[in-house]
């Protein structure tokens, strides 16, 4: 009895002890914005090629995910396009700029969009693109979920106090808001630059006339773009400190992906 | 003489040794389930009632409201139980036949050869992750209804369709069941008095099997109503109240999910979504209680 006790005990204990052994204190883990993911995980891949020793986990989930799991301490970095307001102990790095894109499916026919026609359109009053200069046929808006920080931007952004209609579809990340609207005749979405760059079946429209461009987010000519957080519970560590150093330190994987460098930027902002 | 009463002894006493262990491994295996499962239905009925508790939103509001926006302290969670209900509905009334009839064949015209080969296919069905269909549902499904209908392809159908394929393992298995079971003599009798093949099926097997067919899509149902994955994926997520087959919606679970992740905790949010939880604990609990009842029934 006594025996068979112990040795279970010892057992579990193995199990339990084995997996904290072999990822010892090298090991790393971010999750949240999916606006900000390509660039984490591009980075999180360079550096473990440059530093065996160290192993990062990266997910998505969306900003609202990473500021939960980042304040449960359950990753040790928490992606956010928004700041982390709720959460005095969470300390903010900014990481990079990126902007969002309004993006629509080929055949909806339109190139810009003012402000009121996107309020329209995405609170419901306006449900066929021949009414906002395009091809007859009906919207389907595509939003993001509430953790969603690229909705919490679009909507703070472009919608003010006019509420989005829960008429339409819900995709949970990036990756599938850009998908689905490269697939599906008549959606539209917003998503972040690092997504929509290069992607089939999609157009992104301009603004008020103002193109989505890096170069007019510089500017701050073009609205939608954001800060991106990459939060820490309390000071960062060393090893963090390194890996949140080395997300912004080439210039060119920045761009290549999508993003711009927050001492690039020509305006600042305290708020985004 | 006395060294072998002696061993005798000893063997008696180890073996009463190992009869006490064996003992209390399985009555401590059966008592940890036992703990593990109360544990888990008290947490979800403590977590999933602070929403009327701590709240102070009313019972009658979270199940008849369809104003869901918990930042602006309305967590209506109507939209979400009537999309459940309706491709939980849909699923029964399309794939409930459709697996009861091939039920009936495996049990009562396939030959032997046929049954064979089926069964196995009939596994892998059933062995086949959530995700692989709803994967296939989002890839092939959507795209169809979309060019068929001029929708947006996602919604109600959709998910209804996805789900009345995710349930006919489960149903075809346990009505084929429900009718080999039933004695060989009802068989013989019916035929004996001349009565045909389809007759003996509708007029005898069937109703002999009733209660194990109503099983068979009790525990359908139970399949459907918690699907999460493959629905979340060809539903469309729209907290809007269905106006046709070819609407998005969305379900409790695909809610659930969507949401749970950015909640905080102590939030309106995440409290709706545990009572959401706790609703989907006491739909499987009365869904099972059915089957107990169905059972009965039959002895």
């Amino acid at each position: 009895m006594h025996k068979t006790a112990l040795g279970a005990a010892l057992l579990l204990a193995g199990v339990l002890a084995a997996p904290s052994l072999a990822l010892a204190d090298t090991s790393l883990s971010a999750a949240g914005s999916t606006a900000l993911l390509p660039l984490v995980k591009e980075a999180a891949a360079q550096y473990q090629q440059a530093h065996g020793d160290v192993k990062i986990a990266v997910a998505g989930g969306g900003s609202g995910t990473g500021i939960n799991q980042v304040a449960a301490k359950a990753v040790d970095i928490g992606n956010s396009d928004i700041l982390a307001k709720d959460h005095p102990e969470l300390v903010d790095h900014r990481v990079a700029v990126v902007g969002f894109a309004v993006i629509v499916n080929s055949s909806a026919g339109v190139k810009n969009l003012t402000k009121k026609q996107l309020q329209d359109i995405f609170s419901g009053k306006v449900t066929n693109w021949k009414d906002v200069g395009g091809s007859a046929g009906k919207i389907t808006t595509i939003n993001r979920p509430r953790n969603s920080g690229t909705r919490a931007v679009f909507t703070k952004t472009i919608m003010g106090d006019v509420a989005i209609s829960a008429e339409g579809l819900t995709e949970d990340a990036t990756g599938s808001v850009v998908s689905t609207v490269g697939t599906t005749p008549g959606s539209i979405s917003y998503a972040a630059f690092s997504g929509t760059r290069n992607k089939p079946g999609i157009a992104e429209l301009a603004i008020d006339g103002v193109t989505p461009t890096d170069g007019n987010v510089v500017t701050g000519k073009y609205p939608l773009w954001s800060y991106e957080h990459m939060y820490t519970n309390g000071p960062s560590n060393a090893a963090t400190s390194r890996f949140i150093a080395f997300v912004t330190s080439n210039r060119s994987t920045v761009h290549k992906l999508g993003y711009i460098l927050v001492r690039d930027m020509k305006v600042s902002e305290t708020d985004r | 003489m006395a060294l072998a009463q002696n061993i005798g002894k000893a063997g008696a006493a180890r073996a009463h040794r190992h009869e006490f262990v064996a003992k209390m491994i399985l009555r401590s295996a059966a008592g940890f389930v036992i703990v593990a499962i109360a544990a888990l239905i008290a947490y979800l009925a403590s977590e999933g009632t602070k929403l009327f508790t701590h709240d102070h939103v009313s019972p009658l509001t979270f199940l008849f409201s369809p104003n869901f926006n918990p930042d602006a302290g309305a967590p209506g969670s109507l939209v979400f139980i009537v999309g459940s209900l309706a491709i939980t509905l849909f699923a029964i009334v399309v794939g409930g036949p459709f697996g009861i009839a091939v039920g009936i064949f495996m049990s009562e015209l396939a030959p032997r050869r046929v049954v064979d080969a089926m069964k196995p296919a009939i596994e892998v069905l059933v062995g086949i992750p959530s995700i692989v269909y709803g994967w296939l549902g989002l890839t092939l499904l959507v795209p169809f209804i979309r060019n068929a209908t001029g929708s947006n392809g996602f919604g109600l159908l959709a998910a209804g369709i996805v789900l009345s394929v995710m349930i006919l393992p489960t149903i075809i298995t346990l009505s084929e069941d429900a009718l080999r079971v039933q004695p060989i003599a009802l068989r013989e009798g019916s035929l004996a008095l001349g009565a045909t093949r389809w007759q003996t099926i509708w007029r005898v097997l069937l109703p002999a099997a009733a209660s194990g067919l109503s099983v068979a899509v009790i525990l359908g149902i139970a399949r459907a109503i918690g699907e999460t994955m493959a629905v979340q994926l060809v539903i469309g997520n729209a907290g809007v109240l269905p106006k046709g087959l070819l609407s998005a919606t969305a379900a409790l679970p695909t809610e659930i999910v969507m949401d749970m992740s950015g909640a905080q905790q102590g939030s309106l949010l995440e409290h709706a979504l545990f009572s959401m939880a706790l609703l989907l604990l006491l739909i499987a609990m009365a869904l099972i209680l059915a089957v107990r009842i169905a059972l009965r029934k039959r002895t």
